[in-house]
């Protein structure tokens, strides 16, 4: 054991102070995720959305998530032209290095489509996300997202908050 | 004396008359919002006739002697249409004693994969007070095209989602469409244009 060692928190402050510097850590890459929920379903509703908040330490992506809960999980991006709302799938959400990069009803979200069963409020979601670093290198992130009612409103979209660990 | 009188009386009605006029009930008089968009000059949603989860049919006539608020969606839209929904919700809330005055009403854009059942415990979930109506592939294209909605299957793999015009339609107790209101509107906006409405009508 060397004399240097360090806990964990200080740790990962090192590496977002490092990364802010513009110094690449390949290998060490973090993602942090806060305040991840999934709202609720009604019997037989199909499909249901997944949000969160991420933060990278380096130059990353979101390219994929998956859960058991349902068949297909996929990225999608909300945009309104003028008062028409439209909304597909996404191959990867970028996720600048120390950059809060917000996943809510007003924007990017995961999509829990083919549902087995029906999401109930209190439970929790179990969610896999994927994240890549800008050197390809991938790394799975669980998620055990807490059910909030189907009611709950949208959240404001800070795409700019900085929230650091 | 006499004549006088009647002068006056006649006065007096004529203002009683000016004044009812004023106070609203005169379809064809602009209103000043301070978020939405005055649409007191449009003529839509005249004609509609969609079903309830119980197969009873509504028309607009069906709502006459509240304010009905008319915006459309599918139950598999993960942001706008809960968040309209959730702020509908609020804005009764908000509204006090009148929220009994205010009919929100819920149009499936998806009639093929919201059933009946299905689209009505969603939309009375965010409140029972709240209509959900539902039509045939038909009866929904009619419909939107009668309120100026866009809306447009986009295919995903093997599903599709849909995208689709989020404004609110808000018509007054006598069934006169008045206000517009975008997606993008909070709560609190929404009630002090809404006030505006109920004052007129």
């Amino acid at each position: 054991m060397r004399s240097t060692l360090v806990n964990a928190t200080s740790f990962k402050r090192g590496l977002a102070a490092l990364a802010l510097l513009g110094l690449s850590l390949p290998a060490l890459a973090q993602t942090s995720v806060d305040d991840a929920w999934v709202r609720a379903t009604v019997p037989g509703q199909p499909s249901t959305g997944a949000f969160m908040k991420l933060t990278a330490s380096t130059d990353s992506k979101l390219v994929g998530v998956a859960s058991n809960v349902a068949k297909d999980v996929q990225v999608h991006e909300m945009v309104m032209k003028g008062e028409v709302m439209h909304m597909g799938p996404v191959d990867a959400v970028a996720l600048p290095a120390g950059k809060t990069v917000s996943l809510d009803p007003n924007g990017y979200h995961v999509m829990l489509m083919g549902l087995v069963k029906q999401v109930k409020e209190g439970e929790h979601v179990p969610l896999t996300l994927i994240v890549e670093d800008a050197q390809g290198k991938r790394e799975n992130i669980e998620v055990n997202a807490p059910v909030k009612a189907l009611t709950t409103s949208g959240e404001s979209h800070d795409m700019h908050d900085h929230k650091h660990m | 004396m006499t004549d006088l009188l009647t002068r006056r009386q006649v006065i007096a009605g004529l203002s009683v008359l000016s004044l009812g006029a004023l106070a609203g009930c005169d379809s064809s008089s602009k209103l000043n919002f301070k978020y939405g968009k005055d649409m007191s000059n449009e003529i839509l949603g005249r004609t509609f006739r969609l079903r309830d989860v119980n197969g009873d049919q509504y028309n607009l006539s069906s709502f006459q002697g509240s304010m009905p608020m008319v915006f459309f969606g599918f139950t598999q839209c993960p942001a706008v249409c809960p968040t309209t929904l959730a702020r509908a919700a609020q804005i009764k809330k908000l509204m006090g004693r009148d929220k009994d005055f205010l009919q929100v009403i819920f149009i499936s854009l998806d009639p093929e994969r919201d059933e009946p059942k299905m689209l009505d415990a969603y939309v009375k979930a965010f409140d029972p007070s709240f209509v959900a109506l539902s039509g045939t592939l038909k009866e929904t294209a009619a419909t939107a095209k009668e309120f100026g909605v866009f809306y447009e299957k986009v295919p995903m793999g093997d599903s599709y989602t849909v995208s689709h015009s989020s404004t609110s339609f808000v018509f007054d107790s006598r069934g006169v469409l008045r206000l517009g209101l975008s997606h993008s509107l909070t709560a609190k906006e929404c009630v002090e244009d809404l006030l505006t409405v109920m004052e007129v009508c």
